[in-house]
């Protein structure tokens, strides 16, 4: 079984997969990839399946040794450049690296997170279905740090293809959102200025939300509604009138009103805009959103056919018990 | 009173069925009830439910979900009639009120007027609804609590609780599950782990089920917490749901 250590990196170093479901009425946030197309893309390069784990990197750049084995990398997403010993691999191609191997991912380059996918995928028992961290309540792997080792599913990944796609995944343009659940809280001129201005990425940003300043947006019935559901990309409005983008991480419930949701096939390229970025919304109906889905669901499955996907399927990494989380060599 | 169910869309993963923008437990028991029939369905796309206070929302597999049928369906549910006030199952929770286990409790008696005695019977006495799960995974918001027990939230919240926490804050008390901050005043502990990975189930309480506060001493908390390290449930659970 191969290993990746981490050398160096920045925070939120974590490995993300599509995210857990099924136990939301428990509280239990989703978690997953911030950018899904990306993740599919740094999967496709290696041969893994779409939503296999991989490593997400915001903001900054990572270097990695390998310790052991040999496998297939590839990086997508925000941009980062990624280098093997020094020389740079060129642009959406994959990879082969060996023991000893220094792996390099610049920082992130007009955007915030980069995929880093190894073929197989990576050998972290899987929580509560789904092998990706939430740092808040401590599911999944816990975030990585320098001297953490990296366990991958397997050493045969020199038989992956070297592939390059060139492809981007669709969409530009105003962010798209569906109005509601509480869009008549507000008003018509506080529709027009949400449609009309710019809204600026907060600093304050994270996995938990996309925090964003611009005009107020007062709501007509205050800011406190009774507890409801929320998703990824249902845009919050608390008492400051400053709006927030829920990320993967967010609760599973909330109490602020919700102008609009960001329609889940631009969630990926809202998640990519980095701090003082501007963003603009204009409005859809449901039908368009679905619609627009299934356009990015089509994207994803034309990308090359993972000829090694089955064997990033969870029951299979979890039947070889290779090992049950991400070891930590500072211990040792 | 309660009107007909409001089918709103949060994007296009998701349905928010509004009941109602108030807490009311008749209309929080109905919404369990409407959640058990409506999952019982197994509409193709719908991939699970997160019912609470006034609503529910449905998650959905956009690409596969029948928005139409699922507004159907939530119609024809809605002119059921609901004779069942719940569906969940009934647990009994030993809870360890007071001392190092309830920083609070004295503060909670305090404000009530009463004395911790009381106010350990009070909240023992009556069967409450887990209303929701929220704000931390496997966070219990109860709904049943004796309105003489409502206490503000702490003008200083902590950043950290333990885990297995019975807390109240305003008119509402909870089971928690992880450690984490609170606001709430923290009158008790419970040898139960509400969470506990790698068990089957992960979660013991869910929305709709019913639990009953069982005071024990101090005494009996080593042992019981020692059995609940090795998976034991702790709770009793009264009933099937």
């Amino acid at each position: 079984m191969g290993a990746l250590e981490v050398l160096s990196c920045g925070p939120g170093l974590t490995v993300q997969d599509a995210g857990r479901t099924g136990y939301l009425r428990f509280g239990v946030p989703t978690a997953g990839a911030m950018d899904r197309a990306a993740l599919a893309l740094a999967n496709a390069l290696v041969g893994n399946a779409p939503e296999a784990a991989a490593l997400e990197l915001p903001f900054l750049g990572a270097t990695f040794r390998m310790r052991s084995g040999a496998t297939v990398i590839g990086a997508a997403g925000a941009g980062a450049v990624l280098a093997i010993n020094e020389i740079p691999v060129p642009a959406a191609s994959a990879a082969l690296v060996r023991a000893g191997d220094r792996v390099a991912v610049s920082p992130a380059c007009g955007g915030v997170y980069t995929y880093l996918a190894i073929a197989g995928g990576i050998a972290v028992a899987p929580e509560m279905g789904s092998r990706s961290s939430h740092m808040r309540t401590g599911f999944g792997p816990a975030q990585l740090a320098a001297g953490d080792h990296v366990p991958l599913a397997d050493e045969a990944g020199s038989e992956a293809a070297l592939r390059y796609i060139g492809a981007a995944a669709p969409g530009d343009g105003p962010i798209r959102v569906v109005p509601g659940p509480q869009d008549s809280h507000f008003g018509e001129g506080v529709w027009a200025a949400f449609l009309g201005a710019a809204f600026r990425v907060s600093a304050r940003s994270d996995r938990m939300g996309l925090r964003l300043d611009g005009p107020r947006l007062p709501s007509a019935r205050g800011h406190d509604i009774v507890s409801e559901g929320v998703v990824p990309g249902s845009i919050q409005v608390p008492g400051d009138g400053q709006p927030i983008v829920l990320g993967r991480d967010c609760q599973t419930t909330g109490g602020y009103p919700k102008i609009a949701t960001v329609i889940s096939a631009d969630l990926g390229r809202l998640a990519q805009f980095p701090p003082g970025a501007e963003i603009r919304f204009r409005t859809v109906s449901a039908d368009e959103a679905i619609e627009a889905a299934r356009s990015l669901a089509d994207w994803v499955a034309a990308l090359p056919g993972g000829m090694r996907s089955a064997r990033t399927e969870p029951a299979e990494l979890t039947r070889h018990n290779l090992i049950s989380g991400i070891t930590d060599a500072r211990g040792h | 009173m309660t009107r007909d169910p409001v089918v709103r869309p949060l994007g296009d993963t998701a349905l928010s069925v509004e009941f109602a923008d108030r807490i009311d437990p008749a209309l929080t028991a109905r919404i369990h009830a409407f959640d058990a029939a409506f999952t019982a369905l197994r509409l193709p796309g719908v991939i699970e439910t997160v019912p609470t206070y006034r609503a529910i929302t449905l998650h959905l597999d956009p690409l596969v979900a029948d928005r139409a049928a699922i507004a159907d369906a939530v119609q024809n549910l809605a002119v059921a009639p609901f004779d069942r006030a719940r569906d969940g199952a009934v647990w009994e929770v030993p809870v360890v009120y007071g001392g190092a286990f309830g920083p609070d409790l004295a503060a909670v008696a305090a404000h009530a007027g009463l004395t911790p005695d009381a106010v350990i019977a009070a909240h023992a006495e009556p069967q409450y609804q887990v209303a929701m799960v929220g704000f931390l995974p496997g966070f219990c918001y109860l709904s049943g609590l004796d309105a003489a027990l409502a206490t503000p939230r702490r003008a200083d919240p902590r950043a950290r609780i333990p885990a297995s926490s019975i807390s109240i804050g305003g008119a509402q008390t909870a089971i928690g599950s992880l450690e984490g901050p609170s606001g709430w005043h923290v009158i008790g502990r419970t040898p139960v782990r509400p969470f506990q990975p790698g068990r089957t189930p992960e979660f013991l309480f869910g929305p709709g089920d019913t639990i009953r506060m069982r005071p024990i001493p101090a005494s009996e908390w080593a042992a019981l917490d020692a059995d609940a390290a090795q998976g034991a449930r702790i709770a009793t659970r009264l009933t099937e749901g």
